[in-house]
């Protein structure tokens, strides 16, 4: 693999990891294993662990992929493999 | 006009609304059939694949089991739709760049090997054929309700629907079929939730009522005076029941979420779209239809659960006339009762309805001072909530006749999807790849279209004694997908040094692991009195329930396969050069165009 195929590759890799993490923390960190002690905080008239788990992680996924697929865009012409 | 009177004028125009559809764009060519040739734009793939996915599953049952679970069903909702941030990051602008028809074909071509291809098949088929029984139950019982019979005589008649749907038009017709699929199913699953959330709490937002404070003078809020409720009847409290553990939470929700990133039809809509940052773009859109309907599930699950409780107990616990007659019980009560799907047993013959939870000890020494006998509502099948709910809240005729054909659209086109995968992998992957190269079109079609009437057949038949609730036996089909694909394809791009046997020993692992967990809790095939060990959470390994257990499954299929990868020959330098290639946009030609 060429150097800047390669370079292409670990952005998008570092990307990746990034969006993942935040992925994980607001469906099994905030929705289950912090749920409980989140709770304490009301959103309306739930817990806010409760409204992770059935309401925030679901609007949080949403936004991650468009974040990805505008940044990958972005990154397919920075790189110039984007298609015609 | 009454109630039978509007659903089938209702359900019969959107049938021939879909069936209008199937016949104008049916299907001509092997190529249109399974990817409806070039081109679909994103927000429409998004929006069938909206369709495709929400099934009997997320539509009749999801909310049901909410209704009885609480916080603990948080995994349904997470599960599924955290997937397509997998399959958006992780899979799908590859595969498209890959651009084949099947998923067995990419770990056919991507592992060098026709073994690895049919092992695929084979995962991919059991997976699929397990989704398509959670969806008989579903056409089952809203086919049970619609034609007022039992549940068996609903799921004949359903089988017969999907057989004559499936089988005439292919993936042409469902992509345009699959769109107004989606209106209906969406229109019908809101509508009742604004009126019943406007009703309880005065928001016309589900999202809102769902946290908003009650109209009725308490002061409370909407779920305070839920939880109030149930643990006034010996149940656990609603925002706070966990679903056996928080460890089976945990697990549950990952399987779920990597399964979905693993089932073949999902993944085959992303062979479809023009280009490959349109695979990229097309999750999103999905999941943004998706979430419509999955951040309104928790407002029509816990408000059908408030509505039931209070329809039964009518006021505070233990006034003999705060328990509802039976005699004077609203008319849904004993159409459901027909079904066979809601059961109700006067044990201590007061003709009035108790119905509270008995396993609760403290609850049971109370209950027996007021004169009861056991909880009286010996069965409420959760998958009857969705369907019933309108009922419930005595919401006009029209709203649950749209509800109904709402049902039969979700299951209709996700069971369609299913049998056009099962379809494709056995005429595609197994006839023309493997037995016959120079099948004829013609006779391709037929091995796929014989395929579709097997599947339907064995899953119809299954369907009469379904392994759980609807959600329940789909959730035990993504556990399978997510054991056996999802690890591969993520390996195939992510990791240049995965090889042949890497892959094999990878999906056999972790798809036998996981079946033989289902199986000897669920019985062989799911055929009951087969399982050797019974069904319950003690037998279960560290509390783990088979439904859950996919994702176990999956990371023994991770390790397998790094192991056995790392002790056999690399791949063959063409096969290292084509994953370089598919990780980049570049030169991705037209979609799927063979």
């Amino acid at each position: 693999m060429d150097t800047k195929a390669a370079q292409y590759w670990k952005a998008n890799v570092r990307l990746l990891i990034s969006l993942l993490l935040i992925w994980f923390v607001v469906s099994y960190g905030f929705g289950i294993i912090l749920a409980d002690a989140l709770n304490v905080i009301r959103v309306g008239g739930v817990g806010l662990g409760f409204w992770f788990a059935q309401q925030g992680s679901i609007y949080i996924f949403i936004v991650l992929i468009f974040f990805y697929a505008a940044r990958m865009n972005a990154l397919d012409r920075e790189f110039d493999v984007h298609e015609d | 006009m009454d109630l039978n009177t509007i659903t089938y004028l209702v359900v019969g125009a959107t049938f021939a609304l879909y069936i209008g559809i199937a016949i104008w764009a049916r299907a001509g060519s092997t190529g249109e059939f399974y990817v409806a040739g070039k081109g679909v734009h994103p927000v429409a793939n998004g929006m069938a694949t909206a369709a495709d996915w929400m099934s009997a599953a997320s539509f009749i049952s999801m909310a049901g089991l909410i209704a009885f679970n609480g916080y603990g069903a948080s995994v349904f909702l997470m599960g599924w739709t955290g997937g397509y941030v997998l399959l958006a990051l992780l899979l799908a602008p590859y595969l498209r760049k890959f651009g084949k028809f099947t998923v067995p074909e990419f770990i056919g071509e991507r592992f060098y090997s026709q073994t690895a291809r049919l092992v695929a098949v084979v995962c991919l088929i059991l997976a699929s054929v397990t989704y398509v029984i959670g969806q008989m139950k579903g056409i089952g019982v809203a086919f049970s309700r619609f034609l007022e019979t039992s549940y068996e005589v609903g799921l004949i008649s359903g089988m017969g629907i999907v057989f004559v749907y499936a089988v005439l038009g292919g993936m042409k017709g469902i992509t345009y079929t699959q769109i107004a699929q989606y209106v209906v199913l969406i229109f019908a699953y809101t509508i009742p939730a604004v009126f019943i959330s406007m009703n309880l709490t005065g928001n016309p937002l589900p999202q809102l009522g769902l946290i908003g404070s009650m109209t009725d003078g308490s002061g409370l809020t909407m779920m305070e005076k839920l939880d109030q409720v149930v643990t006034d009847l010996g149940f656990s409290q609603y925002s706070e029941n966990v679903l056996g553990s928080k460890l089976n939470m945990f697990v549950y929700t990952l399987s779920l979420m990597i399964g979905t990133a693993g089932l073949p039809h999902v993944i085959i809509r992303f062979f479809t779209v023009p280009k490959v940052k349109d695979a990229r773009s097309s999750a999103g859109w999905a999941l943004v239809f998706i979430a419509i309907l999955y951040t309104t599930a928790p407002a029509v699950g816990s408000m059908a659960r408030l509505n039931l409780m209070n329809t039964i107990q009518t006021g505070p616990v233990g006034e003999v006339t705060a328990n509802l007659e039976y005699a004077k019980a609203p008319q849904w009560f004993y159409n459901w009762e027909n079904t066979g799907l809601l059961q109700f047993e006067d044990k201590n013959g007061d003709g009035r309805i108790q119905y509270y939870n008995d396993k609760n000890a403290e609850m049971a020494a109370k209950a027996e001072s007021f004169g009861w006998n056991g909880n009286e509502m010996t069965k409420v099948d959760r998958d009857i909530m969705v369907l019933a709910n309108p009922e419930i809240a005595g919401l006009p005729n029209w709203v649950i006749a749209i509800v109904v054909a709402g049902g039969l659209a979700a299951a209709l086109s996700t069971a369609a999807g299913l049998l056009l995968a099962i379809a494709s992998s056995v005429s595609h992957d197994v006839v023309k790849g493997m037995i016959n190269p120079n099948i004829s079109e013609k006779s391709e079609l037929l091995a796929s279209r014989l395929s579709m009437v097997g599947a339907i057949a064995l899953a119809g038949y299954l369907g009469f004694n379904p392994p759980d609730f609807a959600a329940g036996t789909v959730a035990i089909a993504f556990g399978l997908a997510a054991s056996s694909i999802f690890p591969v394809l993520m390996m195939g791009i992510f990791n240049k040094n995965m090889n042949r046997s890497g892959a094999i020993w990878g999906m056999i692992a972790g798809i036998g692991v996981t079946m033989l967990y289902v199986f000897q809790h669920k019985g062989i095939f799911f055929v009951p009195g087969t399982a050797f060990l019974g069904d319950m959470s003690p037998n279960w390994f560290f509390g783990i329930s088979p439904n859950a257990f996919g994702a176990i499954g999956a990371l023994v299929n991770f390790a397998v396969a790094i192991l056995v990868s790392k002790v056999t020959s690399a791949p063959p330098e063409h096969i290292q050069h084509l994953v370089e290639d598919i990780r980049v946009p570049k030169g991705a030609g037209g979609a799927s165009d063979h």
